[in-house]
């Protein structure tokens, strides 16, 4: 399964790098891309596959919210899971990370650092790959 | 959009931030529209209007010692503060202040799990840490220690406590805040204090004994503007275990009231969790006839809605009952349960639940073996932080009147007729007050009903009716005895308006120690309806 192999390509590098998400996080500056996609894995697990993950919704709903809500608003044109998308840089990431969309609101850069999203960026890049 | 702070010029706001940046470090003082725009409040209804209120900067300091430096900073230009934890108070004002020109002190950054005790049950957090990050923690390191989290999860502890939210397990544990142990402050001067056991250097019940000796002020932090918590400790619940669910219905709608009943007896004796209320009628208000009577001026009577629930074959009332505790106790108690309602009110029927070991599975979180449509919300139920919730919310978010009322039928029944016939003019918002509306049991020792009109950004004349609504609401439901127990920026006046015992005598207090304490208001005037002596309007 793809989520499986990702989870051993990434589990392999995690030992490697210290992990925070919004406070006093920053890039190392010589970290391979790999690394970056390590830590956006960690990132995107805490501070967006809550809503936008690939698992099911509560009680019986068969998808997360955020998860839900893209797939209704694609109509199956594009995945509605994020880490599914092939389409999104750390640019687009950002704009609705920190002007929110509809329901989802605006996270602070104090909660979610901009070098944070680069390597959210850098997970979907993977994620997003057969 | 950029503002500045209260009787404040541009320079002197200029040379306050460049003390600001001096003391936490220029990466962590934000004051640019870009930075400013996630600390607006993304459910608004005034959004973009003059009633909106905007922060002129924010701050995030790494430590208590920052917290302190800026407290004493803003006390120096005399610039309001408006601290937040972790900034999901959605539906009450997100991260947004009381006064327009505020600086947020954004405390994400306090992020620690200070302490957990598996054997004394106990955590001591900083504002930073989430539900998820609590639960994590504990996870991690193996603890048969149960959180009990609101849903969604992602705020905080302290925040959450300190404006009186809920979860959903056990009444000791649903009130947040009264499920709180020891808190340490940043008072207005900079000064740092700890309540009960926490005031005794060397003590090490800090979380075991909230009192200490003397007052206890710790009451003050909780929806008041009397200092900025630090580090706060909470009560944990002993991971059960076991969990049992059973479903009781009865079919007529006066025999809602004995039901009521049993259910305050068996969760005022500790027997079960959160009892979840619901009507199936509710599945009916799809159809516009019986929509037409269970929204009918003056409300409908019992004999009618009887008679629709007869006809439509569904009870008119339900139960979901929930138990914790070892297997042979979940057992003991849920019969019980169905032993005392079964006897007192003809035609209940009562359908056994699931029942397992806890922790749950991730099978058993997905809640889909009940063998009946379920209201119980199982990650809340098991205190598993979720954002599963976040699907209810439509449009740019909503805003939300949770009226207390008393734990008897007839409260709920009188609430159902009073509110529907208020808003009956708000026809184009849902019915939130109906026959079936159900009462919610989430705080341990009152009932409360849901009033949560949605906001469309983009359609002003939408959020200009349900802004009046809100105020319609808070002030019809007051005329009847029924208070607001939360409120966004926006209505907290207008609810503190309505707490006017004996000529406000309440306020007046609150606002006395605010003039001693704070004169200048520095810790978030307005909050909670306090407004210090220098922004009271005469």
């Amino acid at each position: 399964m793809t989520i499986i192999r990702h989870h051993a390509r990434l589990a392999a590098l995690a030992s490697l790098i210290a992990l925070t998400s919004g406070a006093g996080y920053a890039a190392p500056k010589k970290a391979a891309d790999t690394g970056a996609a390590v830590r956006g894995k960690l990132v995107f697990e805490r501070q967006c596959a809550a809503c936008h993950g690939q698992g099911p919704g509560d009680d019986g709903s068969p998808r997360l919210p955020g998860t839900d809500a893209l797939q209704r608003k694609y109509g199956g044109a594009m995945p509605g899971a994020l880490e599914k998308r092939t389409d999104l840089n750390a640019e687009i990431i950002r704009t609705f990370v920190r002007h929110g969309s509809g329901p989802m609101p605006m996270f602070r850069k104090a909660e979610l650092s901009d070098a944070a999203i680069d390597d959210i960026a850098a997970y979907l890049k993977v994620s997003s790959k057969p | 959009m950029a503002v500045l702070p209260p009787d404040l010029s541009a320079a002197d706001f200029a040379k306050a931030l460049a003390e600001f940046r001096a003391a936490i470090g220029p990466d962590w003082v934000f004051s640019s529209e870009d930075d400013l725009g996630p600390y607006r409040d993304s459910f608004s209804p005034v959004w973009d209007t003059q009633k909106e209120r905007l922060a002129s900067a924010a701050v995030a300091p790494a430590n208590v010692e920052q917290v302190q430096a800026i407290v004493r900073i803003a006390g120096k230009y005399r610039i309001p503060l408006f601290p937040i934890s972790t900034g999901k108070n959605f539906g009450y004002g997100g991260p947004s202040p009381n006064v327009t020109g505020s600086i947020v002190v954004d405390l994400k950054r306090l992020n620690q799990v200070l302490e957990l005790d598996e054997a004394r049950a106990f955590a001591l957090v900083e504002p930073g840490v989430s539900y998820f990050d609590l639960y994590r923690e504990i996870e991690a390191r193996g603890l048969k220690l149960m959180i009990d989290c609101p849903d969604p999860g992602w705020g905080s502890p302290i925040g959450n406590s300190l404006e009186r939210g809920i979860g959903y397990t056990m009444p000791s544990f649903r009130d947040h805040f009264g499920a709180s142990c020891g808190m340490e402050v940043v008072l207005p001067n900079g000064e740092l204090m700890r309540t009960g056991m926490g005031a005794l250097p060397g003590s090490k019940t800090w979380q075991e004994y909230k009192y200490g000796f003397g007052p206890d002020p710790s009451g003050l932090f909780a929806q008041g503007n009397f200092g900025i918590v630090t580090k706060m400790g909470f009560r944990l619940y002993p991971r059960p275990d076991f969990y049992r669910t059973g479903l009781v219905t009865v079919p007529r709608r006066r025999d809602y009231v004995k039901l009521v009943e049993i259910c305050n007896y068996l969760s005022d004796s500790m027997l079960c969790g959160e009892i979840v209320h619901g009507s199936p009628l509710a599945a009916l208000m799809g159809k516009p006839d019986f929509a037409a009577l269970a929204t009918k001026l003056g409300g409908p009577s019992d004999a009618d809605i009887d008679a629709a629930a007869s006809a439509a074959g569904l009870p008119s009332w339900q139960v979901d009952l929930q138990f914790f505790g070892p297997e042979a106790t979940t057992a003991a108690n849920w019969a019980h349960a169905k032993d005392m309602i079964l006897s007192a009110i003809p035609g209940a029927k009562a359908i056994d639940g699931d029942a397992f070991a806890l922790p749950a599975t991730p099978a058993q979180l997905e809640n889909k073996t009940q063998p009946y449509r379920s209201g119980i919300r199982r990650h809340g139920a098991l205190g598993v932080p979720s954002l599963g919730i976040w699907k209810i919310v439509r449009d740019d978010g909503h805003l939300g009147f949770f009226p207390v009322l008393p734990r008897s039928a007839e409260a709920v029944f009188e609430m159902q007729r009073v509110m529907c016939d208020a808003l009956r003019e708000f026809d184009k918002m849902p019915s939130f007050f109906n026959a079936t509306t159900a009462p919610l049991h989430w705080h341990s020792y009152a009932f409360q009903m849901v009033y949560a009109p949605g906001v469309k950004r983009g359609d002003p004349a939408h959020n200009d009716m349900v802004d009046r609504a809100m105020h319609k609401a808070v002030t019809v439901a007051a005329a009847h005895g029924w208070g607001d127990y939360r409120a966004a920026p926006i209505y907290q006046d207008a609810v503190s308006d309505t707490y006017s015992f004996n000529n406000h005598a309440l306020r007046r207090f609150h606002e006395s120690l605010k003039d001693a304490v704070d004169p200048d208001g520095i810790i978030a005037p307005g909050r909670g309806g306090i407004w210090p002596k220098r922004f009271r309007k005469s």
